[in-house]
């Protein structure tokens, strides 16, 4: 069977293979492998970004860990907003997936609505609440103020204590749908069986829930949580459009540091150090839940 | 009860849902002060003053095509060379294939704009700063990985008896990725192409990193500027976000379900 001719024509095959590969891997290498390993260069170096950078070692590192008060705000507020956004994000998509299961009219119109905020770009929902937020013209404002609680409108976007949270709102209205989504697809994955047989033994609706579909649901919460905590450090776009990061950094996450430290500020290594710590995050909490997610779903 | 309890949030929600969107569309015909007044409303008089104002004295058609040619060749490209990556990875089995997959991945494991310090320096010393197909290139180099990902899950659940087939009838491999691969699986291409535009058609981060020159601008670039230029006029700023939409909004409304699959495959990655 593996006559010499045979063979050189798998290799010729293979040859013609990688070739196919090669147009992504060039561009893939050089805009973002490269970059990536020079940004550890830049991590090590003070640079205005004109002037020779010079070598600083690990210091820009050990500063920003221990020194800087200002990245210790961003990233708390960072992992804050990430939370607030995965439990309230998670929890409703979870619930109106549960709504929204059975494929009637009904249903598959209303997934569209609630989707359909996912394919605005964040630009756009980050102006629209803006308008919703304001203190004096908008939406939010005057509802509360025709149901007689307007005394108790909030500076949704002005006070320092409560702008993360009003991004957070709109962030989960941003994405909600999207998750909805994955959450439908996963639960009619779950076998009709199980409910009947709970239906059998007298469960109540709530405990259905608590004995099938929360169980067998595990492995889709895995993936909507991890995209959903993706997103929020992907958050830069939405920030930016609504507060720049303000009032006084209350709204800043790390991205919308890192921007404003290289482009604001000119200092480009203590700016590719803070997007290292990025990285080193993002990579340690993607591997935090993938093992107690896991863990609890109990497959692997 | 607990159909009252459903009927009731699920309306609650969809008003959530539609009134912005119902404030927005009719804000961009009416005067400010009626959209502050009655923001629910119909305008008392439908204006077009906005985008009169937007076309003529914004030119927003500019950054409306540089929008699109950004997206459509990014969209385009991407496509291609992931396509083709892609089933280079599920085809070669051996360690070649792995090691490829791995390295994408890597790019899956390390989020895009942790990149723009290098991208931008980059950039400016290649002079692709300030250019449309710098955007495109970088445009490609973020989508590729996630892309890769998607569609060689798909080619490798393709049977493989078929390219075995039209391997022993003496095809090539280009042949076959051509002629089978790509036509079987237009349904997971077409998803794919419209995760991609919505991320490009989208994107703030490397524009406005990358773009200053006015004629060089993209949507997002410009609703940014809007908002900080007719800070006192929601209308003008409304009227804008609906040109912006408008492409996404046409395409949604012809194609949810292809949306919904593409929007939610880059999930899949668990």
């Amino acid at each position: 069977m593996t006559s010499p001719a045979k063979k050189s024509k798998r290799r010729g095959e293979k040859r013609v293979l990688m070739w196919m590969a090669l147009p992504a891997f060039a561009v893939y290498a050089s805009l973002y492998l490269y970059p990536a390993l020079t940004n550890l260069l830049y991590a090590t170096q003070r640079w205005d970004g004109i002037t020779k950078p010079e070598f600083t070692g690990f210091r820009n590192l050990t500063y920003l860990l221990t020194q800087d008060d200002l990245f210790r705000k961003a990233l708390g507020n960072n992992l804050r907003f990430m939370l607030v956004v995965v439990i309230f994000q998670t929890a409703f998509a979870l619930m109106y997936a549960t709504f929204l299961l059975k494929n009637s009219k009904t249903n598959i119109f209303l997934r569209i609505v609630f989707f359909f905020p996912t394919i605005l770009s964040s630009v756009s929902v980050g102006i629209i609440w803006t308008f919703l937020y304001d203190p004096n013209y908008g939406s939010i404002t005057a509802f509360l103020k025709s149901i007689g609680m307007g005394s108790h409108a909030p500076l949704w976007l002005g006070n320092e204590k409560i702008t993360l949270y009003s991004i957070a709102l709109t962030q989960v209205w941003f994405h909600t749908g999207q998750m909805i989504v994955i959450y439908v697809a996963g639960l009619q994955q779950i076998p009709k069986e199980l409910y009947e047989a709970a239906d059998v033994d007298g469960a109540t609706r709530w405990q259905q829930f608590k004995g099938v579909t929360w169980p067998m649901a595990l492995p889709t919460t895995a993936v909507v949580v991890a995209y959903t905590t993706i997103q929020t450090f992907r958050a830069f776009d939405l920030i930016f459009a609504m507060t720049g990061g303000g009032p006084n950094y209350a709204s800043e996450i790390l991205v919308t540091q890192i921007y404003n430290t290289a482009f604001i500020s000119q200092k480009f290594g203590y700016a590719s150090a803070q997007s290292i710590i990025l990285v080193a995050l993002v990579l340690f909490i993607t591997w935090l839940q993938r093992k107690t997610l896991r863990l609890k779903d109990g497959t692997k | 009860m607990y159909k009252v309890l459903r009927g009731s949030l699920l309306s609650i929600y969809a008003a959530i849902i539609l009134v912005p969107c119902m404030i927005v569309i009719t804000g961009a015909f009416k005067t400010d002060f009626e959209i502050y007044t009655k923001p629910l409303s119909l305008p008392a008089k439908w204006s077009f003053a906005n985008f009169h104002k937007l076309f003529v004295e914004s030119n927003i058609a500019r950054p409306f095509l540089n929008s699109v040619l950004v997206a459509a060749f990014s969209v385009f490209f991407t496509l291609l060379f992931a396509s083709l990556a892609a089933y280079s990875i599920s085809r070669l089995m051996n360690v070649t294939g792995k090691v490829l997959f791995l390295l994408f991945s890597l790019g899956l494991a390390i989020p895009g704009q942790v990149n723009i310090i290098p991208i931008f320096h980059l950039f400016v010393k290649l002079h692709l700063n300030n250019s449309l197909i710098g955007l495109v290139l970088v445009n490609i180099a973020l989508t590729l990985p996630i892309s890769i990902f998607i569609l060689s899950a798909f080619f490798k659940d393709l049977p493989k008896e078929m390219f075995e087939c039209a391997g022993m009838d003496g095809a090539g491999q280009f042949r076959i990725y051509r002629s089978i691969a790509l036509p079987l699986s237009k349904p997971a291409l077409g998803a794919t192409a419209i995760f991609l535009f919505v991320i490009c058609w989208n994107d703030l981060l490397y524009p406005l990193m990358l773009i200053t020159e006015a004629g060089k601008k993209t949507l997002p670039l410009v609703l940014i500027d809007y908002k900080g230029e007719y800070f006192a006029s929601y209308s003008m700023q409304f009227a804008a976000i609906l040109v912006a939409s408008l492409p996404m909004v046409v395409m949604y409304l012809f194609m949810q379900r292809t949306f919904q699959a593409g929007l939610t495959a880059g999930a899949v990655k668990g």
